[in-house]
């Protein structure tokens, strides 16, 4: 079935022109445009970095009194820091997308002609601004409820290390994210889907840091463990630029 | 010029069809309204037109341009406005229409003046959420209309909305627009009014499809039946 009307429009093509006046925006302009959403919702909201935070100075009591031990160091404390840390990290990927997905911001952003790996790299800044945030609330934390040796001469390079993870973690975070939020099941799916992938970076990160937080004759991390965790980031990055148009489409 | 032309269109959920053989063409400047009852599959076809979902089967060609292969083309030509406002809820009306602005290099000045044809400048600064659902729809039309699209795809736009509000809003989504409209309605006597052309559609076939002018509100009716 098929027909057409008579032209009863005075509209002429192209008279309409658009208040954009055509051109569409820059990939940064649109980054920054979404950063600054993402980082004012989470502002408004605290759905995601008080919860990371507060988990992870939990699980550090939580392993003070399982593990019967006043204090920890080497492999045991870059351990636990890791793990925590990712576990944490899990909590703000969960959320990462769920504001898009249930306030139809998604169909805002793909309605718009912007770059789709602009929200793949706002997503992938916010995520790394709550690791961050997380971290300032619980590296303090672990040294100051489990960790024996001191933090102080550490801590330029730990930071480091953990910037390294914080990359993989934030491009891994946004992909899986991505992927689980249009699920029915996305509470479940995130975790299930990044925990094995951020395994690496737990390795990485453990080994790298072990060194710095020995508690006789600390060095420095191993420089084939950095390698490793900058190469994951790197792959992951690309992965994650890769696929992420795919994704967003139907 | 046609702004919209489908051939034989399908869309499907898995194993369900939400669309199967739409065909139609509709001139730029022109209103199609679409009438069925609740599943028939009006927000789906204007999903695919939004380049939202992706047709299955058939062609689309919407401002001259073919989905899915050059949905880039058009989209920021598209206005949609459909049952959700794509409004973050915890933002203000003006954070919320800034936010679509950038993603449509549209002016921030241009925003004020959304504001104002909607009449919301003097809430602009109240979070989505505190918000009463009219005022929300009416925010949600300044959306859609921001970046002044060519096609305004909206899903019973004048939902929540009073008497007072829908006077408002008219020059903006109503005829006086000048747009061309695609628009999904349950309202026979309100919806023919402003249509060029019906399309009526009963469990994603189409059932109707005839100039405005010769359909009667009891055909709309039978639709529903």
């Amino acid at each position: 079935m098929s027909t057409v009307v008579p032209d009863r429009s005075s509209v002429s093509a192209g008279e309409r022109t658009g208040a954009s006046d055509g051109r569409a925006p820059g990939t940064f302009a649109v980054v920054r445009a979404l950063l600054r959403k993402e980082l004012l919702v989470e502002l408004r909201t605290l759905e995601s970095v008080p919860a990371m935070s507060l988990f992870s100075v939990t699980t550090f009591v939580v392993f003070h009194f399982a593990l019967n031990r006043n204090s920890v160091d080497g492999d045991l404390a870059a351990g636990i820091l890791w793990v925590t840390l990712l576990l944490a990290a899990i909590l703000g990927v969960n959320r990462l997308f769920v504001a898009d997905a249930e306030e139809g911001g998604f169909d805002g952003f793909l309605l718009a002609p912007v770059d789709r790996s602009a929200m793949l790299l706002a997503k992938a800044l916010a995520l790394l601004a709550y690791l961050l945030v997380l971290e300032l609330v619980a590296v303090p934390a672990f040294g100051l409820l489990l960790l024996g040796p001191s933090l102080g001469q550490a801590l330029p390079v730990l930071l480091g290390v953990l910037a390294l993870g914080d990359l993989g973690i934030a491009a891994i975070g946004t992909l899986v994210a991505a992927l689980a939020v249009r699920t029915r099941a996305r509470d479940l799916l995130g975790p299930l889907l990044a925990l094995p992938l951020l395994v690496p970076i737990a390795i990485g990160g453990a080994r790298a840091s072990s060194p710095l937080l020995a508690l006789t004759h600390p060095g420095a991390p191993a420089a084939r463990w950095l390698l490793t965790l900058g190469l994951y980031d790197l792959v992951f990055g690309l992965i994650a630029y890769a696929l992420f148009d795919f994704l967003l489409e139907d | 010029m046609a702004a919209l032309q489908l051939e034989g269109l399908a869309r499907h959920y898995g194993e369900r069809e939400a669309l199967s053989g739409v065909s139609l063409t509709l001139k730029e400047g022109q209103t199609l309204v679409v009438f069925g009852p609740n599943g028939a599959g009006k927000s789906t076809l204007l999903r695919v037109l939004a380049t939202l979902l992706r047709p299955h089967a058939g062609s689309v060609s919407v401002l001259g341009r073919r989905l899915p292969q050059e949905s880039w083309a058009v989209r920021g030509r598209i206005g949609l406005l459909g049952h959700e406002p794509l409004l973050y809820r915890e933002l203000t009306a003006r954070e919320n229409l800034r936010f679509h602005a950038r993603l449509h290099g549209v002016a921030a000045a241009r925003v004020e003046e959304v504001l104002e044809l909607v009449r919301m400048r003097g809430r602009a600064a109240e979070p989505i959420r505190t918000l009463s659902r009219g005022m929300v729809q009416r925010v949600a039309i300044a959306r859609a209309v921001l970046h002044d699209p060519q096609l305004l795809l909206l899903d019973e736009p004048r939902a929540n909305l009073d008497p007072a509000a829908i006077e408002l809003v008219d020059p903006l989504i109503g005829a006086g627009s000048r747009r061309t409209r695609v628009i999904c309605s349950h309202d026979p006597g309100g919806g023919l009014a402003e249509a060029d052309l019906v399309l009526g559609l009963r469990a994603g076939r189409p059932a109707l499809l005839r100039a405005a002018a010769e359909v009667t509100g009891t055909e709309i009716a039978e639709l529903y039946r």
